[in-house]
C-alpha cells in the first residue's frame, strides 16, 4: 500500500508492505537511524518518536496507521539554525548519555513529557519515563537532564538568555 | 591548571544527541548494499537429539537466498573436546535458543517468515535445568564424559577444625540468581567480502579478540579478517569478543560469498545472549560473641549453562575474592562448575566479584544478627586495617591499597546512620505497616585482572592536531573524552584538536579491548606512555630547531608550545615540530602491561521501606563510596557508579532469569524479565573517595563494575533488616514482594 | 518481532467499519490503538489476515455529559481519559485507572474500547467498567444494541460481542455513592497488575484474580450487610481462581486481594 508520512517536516511517500512498522518506515524508508529498536514487546521505549506531537512507541504503530500524519524524531529536534533543543542541551550538560542507544527515544519521551507538564517534579519525571529503559545511566543523570531542560524553559530554536552558551557552539 | 580530575563534558555527545550513534544495524556502507538478512532458527527444546532438518519449504520461499545448517559447516576435527561448543547444533541441542540453522533472505521481514518454514525434528531428552539435577549425573549433557561437572577448585583453606574453636557458628545456603545482561542494543553483526578479506562489523567490546575468534573458528588467517566496531549500545561483559551466533553469521558470509547482516530480536537475545551470575552458595562463618570472625568458608556451585564459556573461570574468581575486605584468621572457598541445559553463563557486570561480595556481606550481617551486634561495628572489627597494604588474603588475592573502615564510616556519616536507626526504632515501636530497613556492604573488587595489557598510538600531524589510536573499545564509557583529557594534559594540545580512534583491526591490530574495568588504568596509561614518547621526540626536534639543548627546553602545556625556558620568543607550536618530523608527523606506539591487578573498594548504605502487608520493598536512599583511586573525570566516574548501582539494585529486588522444570525459559521478554526502570530508583548519593594505587602512573583503578558489586548486598541486607524484628533472618534474591511476605509469614509461624 | 503478513483496510466511517468486518469474517480484526493487538501480532500469537483500522474514527472519541450519564466514545484514548476535567469531577475512578495503564506512550495510543474488547482480566479498565456498572453500546450489521457490563465478559479473552460488531460507546451513570479507589499492585510501575481492585461505592471489581474480569461478590454482599472495610475485605478472594505464574502464586494473589480491597474500601470511605 502507499503511504505518505511527514517526517521531521519532510514528506516521505512510499509503497510499503501493509505490515511495515512505523519504526522501520522511519529507519529504512525515511533513512533516519537515530530511532532504535531495543525489544519486541513494546517495553523499552528506544523507538519513541512523536506522532502528531505526542510520544508513541513506533514499533507498535503501523506505517499505515501513521499515513498522513507528522512524525518527529530526534534528528528533527535541532533547529534549522543548528541550535539544540533544551532537552538535548540538558542531556549533554548533565551527562545523561552513555552508550547512546536509548537516548533518541528517551529524548523524545522527555520532549513529550515536558510539553504536557512543563514544570515536573523529580517523581513526575521518573513516572513520565517509566516506558523507557536505560541500562547504562541508572537514570540519575537522565532525570537531572530533564529537570534542567524544564528549568531551561526555552522553546526549540528560540533566543538564548544573555551569557548562556550553547554546547553546540562551545569548544570541546 | 591541569585538566586532570576536572569535570569535562563528553565529546561523544553531539553526535549521539542529534543524528544518533551508528550501531551495527544502522550501517549503510556500500559493502553491505544488497546484503542478505540472516535469521537464526533456534531450538525450542532444552535438550534433545536433532533427527532431521527439512529446509525445503523455506528454501522455496521467494526471497530466500540460502538455508544453512551444521551439515554445511566443515566437519569438526577428530578427537576434539566432547564439551566443545559448535557454531550450529549438529546432532544435539542443549538449551532453548541454541542456534540450529541460518536463513538468509533478501528482505528483512522475510526472515521470520522463512524461519517459520524450516522444519526441525527433535527427539526430546530429559531436561537438566537445575544444579541439583545436573549434579546427580543421571542425564549427561556430553556423551563421553562421566559427569556434568565442568571444573572445580579451591582457594585458601578453612576446615572444620577452624570452626571448632568458634563460640558462634552459622551456616546458610543462599542463591545468587541468574541474570540477563539486557544491553539495550541486542547482538548484531554484518560481514562482507572485500577482495579476499572478510570484513566484519560487530557489536563487540573487543574487536581484536573478535577477529582472533572468527579467524580461529573459520580456519582463516587473522590477516584475512578485519573487524570494525561501530557504536555499541551497551555490553556489560556480555559482548566480550564474539559468540557462536555471531561467528556463525560471519561463516555464512564466508560460505556463501554473500554479504550478510544480522540483528537478533530481544526475545532471541534473552535466551541466546549469555546470562550472568547463577551460583548456589553455602557460607559458614564462625567467631566470637564480641564480634571477631575467626573463620569463613564459602562453598559454591556455579551454573555454567550448557557450555563452559567462562563458568569455571567465574567460579574461580568468586573463590579468589571470597574473603572480601576482611582479615580473617581462616578463610577458604571451593567451587564446582556444572553444566545445565540452559543458556550459557559468562561475564555480566562484575563477573564473579558480585557473587563473592554478596555472600560475604550477607554472612557478616547474618553473624551480626546472631550475636546481636550492629552490623557496622562487626565490619569495623574485621576489615583489613589501613596499614596492612599491600594485603594478601587467605584466598590468594593481593590487594594494593584500601581504606575499608574509613569508607564505611564516610557512608554512615553521609547517611546519618544514627538518625536512620532512630527512625527505624520509632516505626518498630509503633508497629507501622511500613517499616524501615538499613543495609550496608563493604566491598573490594579486582579490576584489570586479565593481565593482558593495552596498546595505544599517538600521532601529531602537521596542523598540530593529535590523533589517539586506542586498543580500548568504549561502549558508553566516554573514553574519547577521557583519552583526549590525558593527551591535553601530557602535550598541551587542546581537546578540540584531539581525535580518538578505536575499533578497527586494520588501524589498531593489537589490543585487548574493554571489560573488567581495565580501560583507564591500562588503555589510559598506554595513551600517556605513547604521548610521553611523542613528547620526547618533540623535545629532540625542538632542540634542533631552536638550537638549544634539550635540558633548557620546556613544554608549556597551557599554550601547547615548546620553548627555551623563560624565553617565549623561541616558542614553537606542535604543528611546526610535526612538519619538521617529516611525513607522518610525530608518532609513537606504546604498550602498558601492569604488574598486577588493582583493587577498588567502597561501602554502600541502602535505606528501604518495606510494606509489611504486601512485602513490597521500595528503595528510598542509596549512599555510596566507590573508591577507584585517582579520578580522571568525575562526570564519567559518577555515570559509571550510577549505572552500576542501578543494575545491582535490580539484582537485589527485581531481576531473575527463570526456567520451568522442562528447561523452558519463563522470562524471555522484557515484560516478564523485570529490567529496572526509573520509577523504582531514587537519585543516588555519591561520596567522593580517592585512594590511589601505585600499580600504574595514573594512580587509577577501575570504576565500571564497583557500583554493581557494592549495591546488591547493601540493598538485600536492608530489606532483611526491615523485617528482622519480625524474626526474618534471610531472604533470597530477588527480594520480590512475595518473597518478603513469605519470609514474614514463615518467621511468624515459627515463633 | 515482525507480524505475519496481513491485508490492511482503513474504515472512514462506523458503517464502513462494520461492512469491512462483515466482509472479512473470521479473518478480520479491528485495529484501534493497536496496543493490545499489535504486540500479540508481533510475537505471532495472533495472525489475523485482515486488519480493519478504526483508529481514524474521530466520531468515536469523546467524553460527554449526557442526560444522567457520562458517555465515553470507545476510541477515546487513555491519555484523554486521564486528563479529562469532566471525568476528574464525575468519574475519577476511570480517570485514575486510565492514567495507570502502561506508560505515557501507550496511553497516547491505547483506547478504552480496545481494552474492554480485548477482555484481558489482567487489564485495569475491565475491572473499572464493572465497578462503574457501565453499559456498552455496540454496532453491528443489524444495528445498535446495548450490553450491560455484567453481561459483557464471557470467558478468557471472550466478550458478548458478535462477530463483526464494533463497540462504539461506554455509558456510565453518575455514581450514587461518590467514594472510589483504585489500587494496582505491581513490582514495577509499568507492569501489569499482579492484583488490582477498583471500588465505586458498594461495587468492587478485581483485576487479575480470574480468567474473566469479575466483581468481588463476597465483598459486595458483606458491605451491603453493613460490614466495615476490613471485615468486608476478608471476603475478597472468595469465588476467585487466580493463577500462579512467574509474578505471583495464587495464595499470594489471594492475600493481596484482601489487603488491597481493605485499603481501597478505606480510601473510598474517606472520599464519601
Amino acid at each position: 500500500m502507499k503511504v505518505a508520512i511527514g517526517v521531521n517536516g519532510r514528506q516521505v511517500e512510499a509503497e510499503v508492505e501493509d505490515r511495515l512498522l512505523l519504526v522501520h518506515f522511519v529507519r529504512e524508508v525515511a533513512g533516519l537511524t537515530a530511532t532504535n529498536i531495543g525489544c519486541d514487546t513494546t517495553s523499552c521505549g528506544a523507538c519513541t518518536v512523536l506522532l502528531d506531537g505526542e510520544s508513541v512507541k513506533s514499533c507498535t504503530v503501523l506505517a499505515a496507521q501513521a499515513d498522513g500524519c507528522e512524525v518527529t524524531t530526534c534528528e528533527g529536534l535541532t533547529g534549522s539554525d543548528g541550535r539544540w533543543h533544551a532537552v538535548q542541551r540538558g542531556f549533554h550538560a548533565e551527562h545523561g548519555v552513555q552508550c547512546g542507544f536509548c537516548t533518541p527515544g528517551m529524548i523524545m519521551a522527555a520532549v513529550s513529557l515536558l510539553a504536557e507538564n512543563p514544570d515536573p517534579t523529580e517523581a513526575q519525571v521518573r513516572a513520565g519515563l517509566e516506558g523507557n529503559i536505560c541500562r547504562c545511566t541508572g537514570y540519575h543523570n537522565i532525570v537531572r537532564a530533564v529537570l534542567a531542560a524544564a528549568r531551561d524553559g526555552r522553546l526549540p530554536g528560540g533566543g538564548s538568555p544573555a551569557g548562556a552558551a550553547d554546547p553546540a557552539e562551545e569548544p570541546a | 591548571m591541569s585538566i586532570m580530575g576536572t569535570r569535562v563534558l563528553r565529546t561523544e555527545d553531539p553526535r549521539l544527541l542529534t543524528h544518533g550513534g551508528v550501531y551495527t544495524d544502522d550501517l549503510r556502507v556500500p559493502e553491505l548494499t544488497g546484503a542478505a538478512h540472516v535469521t537464526i532458527v533456534r531450538s525450542p527444546l532444552a535438550h534433545g537429539l536433532i533427527t532431521g532438518i527439512d529446509a525445503s519449504a523455506a528454501a522455496a520461499m521467494p526471497g530466500v537466498v540460502a538455508v544453512l545448517t551444521a551439515a554445511d559447516l566443515p566437519a569438526p576435527a577428530e578427537g576434539g573436546d566432547p564439551a566443545a561448543e559448535p557454531l550450529l547444533a549438529g546432532d544435539r541441542v542443549r538449551y532453548v535458543g541454541e542456534p540450529v540453522a541460518l536463513v538468509l533472505t533478501e528482505g528483512r521481514y522475510q526472515g521470520e517468515d522463512a524461519a517459520e518454514l524450516v522444519s526441525v525434528d527433535y527427539d526430546p531428552l530429559p531436561a537438566v535445568p537445575t544444579l541439583g539435577e545436573a549434579m546427580t549425573g543421571e542425564t549427561l549433557l556430553f556423551p563421553g564424559t562421566d559427569s556434568n561437572v565442568l571444573g572445580s577448585g579451591t582457594a585458601g583453606e578453612c576446615d572444620d577444625a577452624a570452626f571448632a574453636a568458634c563460640e558462634v557458628v552459622i551456616e546458610r545456603t543462599i542463591v545468587n540468581q541468574r541474570l540477563a545482561p539486557v544491553p539495550l542494543e541486542v547482538r548484531a553483526l554484518a560481514a562482507a567480502w572485500t577482495g579476499d578479506r572478510l570484513t566484519i562489523w560487530s557489536s563487540t567490546q573487543n574487536p581484536q579478540l573478535a577477529r582472533g575468534a572468527v579467524a580461529r573458528r573459520l580456519g582463516m588467517d587473522q590477516a584475512a579478517v578485519r573487524v570494525i566496531t561501530p557504536d555499541v549500545g551497551g555490553g556489560f561483559g556480555a559482548k566480550v569478543a564474539v559468540d557462536r551466533d555471531a561467528i556463525a553469521v560471519a561463516w555464512a558470509a564466508k560460505h556463501t560469498g554473500h554479504a550478510v547482516r544480522w540483528i537478533e530480536s530481544r526475545s532471541e537475545n534473552m535466551v541466546g545472549m549469555v546470562h550472568g551470575r547463577g551460583q548456589r552458595q553455602t557460607y559458614k562463618v564462625g567467631g566470637t560473641r564480641d564480634g571477631r570472625v575467626l573463620a569463613y568458608r564459602l562453598d559454591l556451585v556455579q551454573d555454567c549453562g550448557a557450555f563452559d564459556r567462562i563458568g569455571v573461570f567465574l567460579a574461580g574468581l568468586t573463590a579468589l575474592m571470597a574473603a572480601g575486605v576482611y582479615d580473617f584468621a581462616h578463610a577458604g572457598a571451593s567451587f564446582r562448575a556444572v553444566a545445565t541445559t540452559t543458556t550459557p553463563i559468562a561475564a555480566y557486570r562484575g563477573a564473579g566479584r558480585p557473587e563473592a561480595a554478596a555472600a560475604i556481606e550477607r554472612a557478616m550481617d547474618d553473624f551480626a544478627a546472631e550475636i546481636g551486634m550492629d552490623p557496622a561495628e562487626v565490619r569495623r572489627i574485621n576489615v583489613v586495617a589501613p596499614d596492612k597494604f599491600p594485603f594478601t588474603t587467605r584466598t590468594g588475592a593481593t590487594y594494593d591499597s584500601g581504606e575499608y573502615a574509613a569508607g564505611l564510616d564516610r557512608v554512615l556519616a553521609a547517611a546519618d546512620y544514627p538518625a536512620l536507626r532512630a527512625e527505624q526504632a520509632r516505626r518498630r515501636e509503633r508497629g507501622d505497616v511500613v517499616q524501615l530497613g538499613i543495609g550496608m556492604s563493604v566491598y573490594v573488587e579486582i579490576t584489570a585482572g586479565d593481565m593482558g595489557g593495552e596498546t595505544a598510538r599517538v600521532v601529531v600531524g602537521d596542523t598540530g592536531a593529535a590523533t589517539v589510536f586506542t586498543g580500548s573499545s568504549a561502549h558508553g564509557q566516554g573514553h574519547h573524552t577521557a583519552w583526549a583529557m590525558l593527551v591535553q594534559d601530557e602535550l598541551g594540545i587542546p581537546m578540540d584538536q584531539i581525535t580518538v580512534v578505536h575499533g578497527d583491526t586494520d588501524i589498531i591490530p593489537e589490543a585487548i579491548g574493554t571489560f573488567g574495568s581495565r580501560s583507564l588504568q591500562l588503555g589510559g596509561t598506554a595513551v600517556v606512555r605513547a604521548a610521553g614518547e611523542v613528547k620526547d621526540q618533540a623535545r629532540r626536534l625542538a632542540a634542533e630547531m631552536i638550537e638549544a639543548s634539550e635540558a633548557d627546553l620546556e613544554l608549556d602545556t597551557a599554550r601547547g608550545t615548546w620553548q627555551v625556558r623563560g624565553d617565549p620568543a623561541t616558542a614553537l607550536g606542535w604543528g611546526q615540530i610535526a612538519r619538521r618530523a617529516g611525513p607522518g608527523g610525530l608518532a609513537a606506539d606504546a604498550r602498558f602491561d601492569a604488574s598486577a591487578p588493582t583493587f577498588p573498594f567502597g561501602a554502600h548504605l541502602s535505606v528501604v521501606e518495606v510494606d509489611t502487608e504486601t512485602g513490597k520493598a521500595t528503595l528510598a536512599r542509596h549512599v555510596t563510596v566507590d573508591d577507584a583511586g585517582r579520578i580522571l573525570n568525575p562526570v564519567l566516574a559518577e555515570g559509571q557508579r550510577h549505572g552500576g548501582i542501578a543494575q545491582g539494585v535490580a539484582q537485589a529486588l527485581l531481576e531473575e532469569v527463570r526456567y520451568d522444570a522442562d528447561g523452558n525459559p519463563l522470562t524471555s521478554t522484557l515484560v516478564d524479565y523485570a529490567a529496572i526502570t526509573a520509577p523504582e530508583l531514587p537519585s543516588f548519593e555519591l561520596v567522593t573517595s580517592e585512594t590511589p594505587t601505585s600499580i600504574n602512573p595514573l594512580g587509577a583503578k577501575g570504576i565500571g563494575e564497583a557500583g554493581t558489586i557494592g549495591s546488591t548486598p547493601a540493598v538485600l541486607n536492608a530489606v532483611i533488616d526491615a523485617v528482622s524484628h519480625l524474626g526474618v533472618r534471610h531472604i533470597d534474591m530477588p527480594a520480590t514482594p512475595e518473597r518478603v511476605w513469605a519470609a514474614i509469614n514463615e518467621a511468624r509461624a515459627s515463633q | 518481532m515482525i507480524p505475519a503478513p496481513f491485508t490492511y483496510r482503513r474504515a472512514r466511517t462506523v458503517e464502513e467499519a462494520v461492512d469491512l468486518a462483515a466482509e472479512a469474517g473470521d479473518e478480520g480484526k479491528f485495529l484501534a490503538g493497536g496496543h493490545s493487538l499489535l504486540p500479540l501480532m508481533k510475537l505471532r500469537f495472533a495472525v489475523p489476515e485482515v486488519l480493519i483500522d478504526i483508529g481514524r474514527l474521530a466520531e468515536l472519541s469523546y467524553i460527554r455529559d449526557e442526560d444522567g450519564h457520562i458517555a465515553v466514545g470507545a476510541l477515546t484514548r487513555h491519555h484523554d481519559l486521564e486528563h479529562s476535567a469532566l471525568l476528574a469531577a464525575e468519574l475519577p475512578l476511570l480517570a485514575r485507572a486510565a492514567g495507570a495503564v502502561g506508560d505515557p506512550q501507550v496511553r497516547h495510543r491505547g483506547t478504552i474500547g480496545g481494552s474492554l474488547v480485548h477482555a484481558d482480566a489482567a487489564s485495569d479498565l475491565p475491572a473499572v467498567g464493572l465497578a462503574l456498572d457501565a453499559t456498552l453500546v455496540a454496532r453491528g450489521p443489524s444495528g445498535s444494541r446495548e450490553i450491560a457490563m455484567t453481561d459483557f465478559f464471557r470467558g478468557l479473552f471472550e466478550t458478548a460481542l458478535e462477530p463483526g460488531e464494533l463497540l462504539t460507546e461506554i455509558r456510565i451513570r453518575r455514581p450514587a455513592e461518590r467514594g472510589w479507589s483504585f489500587q494496582k499492585f505491581t513490582k514495577r510501575a509499568i507492569d501489569w497488575a499482579i492484583v488490582g481492585v477498583a471500588v465505586q461505592g458498594g461495587r468492587v471489581a478485581l483485576v487479575n484474580m480470574d480468567s474473566v474480569p469479575a466483581r468481588a461478590g463476597g465483598v459486595e454482599r458483606a458491605l451491603a450487610a453493613g460490614d466495615g472495610p476490613a471485615a468486608a475485605a476478608a471476603h475478597a478472594a472468595e469465588g476467585t481462581s487466580p493463577v500462579s505464574d512467574i509474578n505471583a502464586s495464587a495464595a499470594y494473589r489471594e492475600h493481596l486481594a484482601r489487603v488491597l480491597t481493605a485499603r481501597a474500601l478505606a480510601e473510598a470511605a474517606s472520599r464519601n
